[in-house]
């Protein structure tokens, strides 16, 4: 591998990584904190993209339908909170899969009446659309990058309002206890709402930001899904830290996976998984 | 408007099908102190965590201030300036010292902002020293001080202390006790559940007894004192 195509392969890895790391960080904040298994959260990713599709379509343009599309998504989180997830916190975990896989099938079968099931493209903003030319036959796209910085960006945020504020603190608190953070005068409630709202903007961002280089397909939250599991489970469930290490190790380890052995491709990923679990069974990073 | 902060009246609560409580009355007004007294299982916690919430009654009701909090979720309740340090203390060992401190920051009902993160540093000078260590590496009395501390950055008029020394060493159950007439002395009313029958019944001027759900005695710390025959009846193991 030369130095080129080695460049273009890590900076792949990072853009997958770090778009992983959206729908992840979100599945393990509602999985770590509220004890809830969303099996819907890659759905969130499909209507994400699916949204870029349509409010592109109507705008003419992805930022356009970005800026719309995110307050649509938080919106429709604090309602799914409200109307259904707030009623699993005290039921066990195969109602939440229950209800979570119910919601999968009338996600698809919505997107498949309003949208239909075939494959649309969504064009790439023309400021990004450039490439940068890295040898005389390889370049890297201009607007991967952007999906990195985008996400590089979030994280730093997400870091900075769990780390920082006091809402951050109270998520975390809750983590561990929330019937003290309750006694405290906190409305818990509340707290978990955002938290889900956010995860449902974070991965609905996720797939709106993919949606020009992956196209947008019918199912094409089930795979994200898979993956974002295999990640809270290597990151340890609940910590978003584990999730953006976790992300970029699954990342790297799908990309390079690829190219070096493609007759395993399929595995690697999992294969990283087992190793870890092996390594530290709560994952890399535990609860907290 | 009488000087009541915290009423239950004929308070049932079951867990499952045992009935724990059994038509409990209790009532502490603003600047009391109340010693709740009585074996293990008898009851305390339980009517602590359903008169806060967070055990739900079947049957009676819960004022606060004079209104009706028996349905109110818990944080609502304790909105109305009440500060609860449960049994295990339920520090948040993922947090720093500070950040469990800060989290808890609000005014209290009546706006005022007495104890700030400042003053709760001066009076538990310990939790200075360990103010960017993690809840996970202090010590029990730390903890506690800890709790009491976080408790106190709510600004509450009511101070609920279950177990308050349970499993302390015998100097830092001292330290806590010091702490805790040093609260009193400012006015806040508390309610305390500790096994030092001694040590409450000197820091509370009322004493509760419950005996298996039931108040067997209600009335002045003095009388416990002065009453062998009580604590031996009721207290004794």
């Amino acid at each position: 591998m030369d130095f080129a195509s080695f460049l273009i392969q890590t900076l792949n890895s990072l853009q997958y990584g770090l778009l992983l790391f959206l729908v992840a960080s979100g599945l393990t904040l509602v999985f770590g904190i509220m004890g809830i298994i969303n099996l819907a959260h890659g759905s969130f990713y499909m209507i994400g993209a699916y949204l870029a599709f349509v409010l592109a379509s109507l705008t003419g343009n992805l930022f356009a339908a970005i800026a719309l599309g995110i307050p649509l998504a938080l919106l429709f989180g604090a309602f799914l909170e409200w109307a259904l997830f707030s009623h699993l916190y005290k039921r066990d975990h195969l109602e939440q899969v229950l209800l979570t896989y119910g919601l999968i099938l009338i996600f698809e079968e919505v997107r498949s009446l309003l949208v239909g099931d075939e494959v649309h493209g969504v064009d790439i903003p023309a400021v990004f659309s450039a490439s940068i030319q890295l040898s005389e036959v390889l370049s890297y796209p201009v607007y991967r990058l952007v999906i990195s910085a985008v996400c590089i960006v979030l994280a730093v945020a997400l870091y900075f309002v769990i780390q920082r504020t006091r809402l951050g603190m109270m998520i975390r608190a809750g983590n561990h206890d929330r019937v003290m953070v309750e006694a405290l005068g906190i409305n818990i409630n509340m707290i978990y709402r955002v938290v889900f709202a956010l995860g449902v903007a974070l991965a609905a961002l996720a797939g709106m930001l993919a949606a020009p280089i992956s196209s947008v397909f019918p199912n094409m939250g089930s795979h994200v899904l898979i993956i974002s599991f295999v990640i809270v489970v290597i990151g340890g469930i609940g910590s978003v830290w584990g999730a953006l290490v976790a992300a970029l190790v699954i990342g790297f380890a799908d990309t390079f996976g690829k190219v070096l052995v493609p007759e395993l491709s399929g595995m690697v990923v999992y294969l990283v998984m087992a190793a870890v679990l092996l390594w530290r069974p709560e994952g890399i990073f535990k609860k907290g | 408007m009488s000087n009541m902060l915290l009423e239950a009246k004929e308070l049932h609560t079951y867990y499952g099908a045992s009935h724990i409580l059994h038509g409990i009355d209790f009532h502490i007004r603003q600047g009391e102190g109340i010693a709740l007294m009585g074996r293990n299982g008898m009851g305390k916690t339980t009517l602590i965590k359903s008169m806060l919430g967070i055990v739900r009654p079947r049957h009676g009701r819960i004022l606060v201030r004079g209104d009706d909090f028996t349905r109110a979720p818990t944080y609502r309740t304790v909105q109305r300036g009440i500060a609860y340090v449960p049994e295990g203390r339920g520090i948040f060992p993922n947090l720093s010292v500070r950040e469990n401190l800060q989290m808890a920051a609000r005014a209290g009902v009546d706006g005022q902002r007495e104890w700030t993160f400042d003053r709760v540093m001066a009076t538990f000078p310990r939790l200075g020293e360990r103010i960017n260590n993690g809840g996970w590496q202090l010590s029990g009395g730390e903890q506690q001080m800890l709790t009491i501390g976080r408790a106190l950055m709510t600004n509450p008029d009511l101070l609920i202390l279950d177990e308050a020394t349970e499993g302390l060493a015998p100097l830092i159950a001292l330290e806590i006790w010091r702490i805790v007439k040093e609260i009193r002395k400012t006015g806040i009313a508390t309610m305390i559940v500790d096994k030092n029958h001694s040590a409450v019944t000197s820091i509370c001027d009322r004493a509760m007894i419950l005996v298996k759900g039931e108040v067997v005695f209600d009335g002045s710390s003095e009388q416990v004192r002065e009453d062998p025959g009580l604590i031996q009846k009721h207290l004794g193991v």
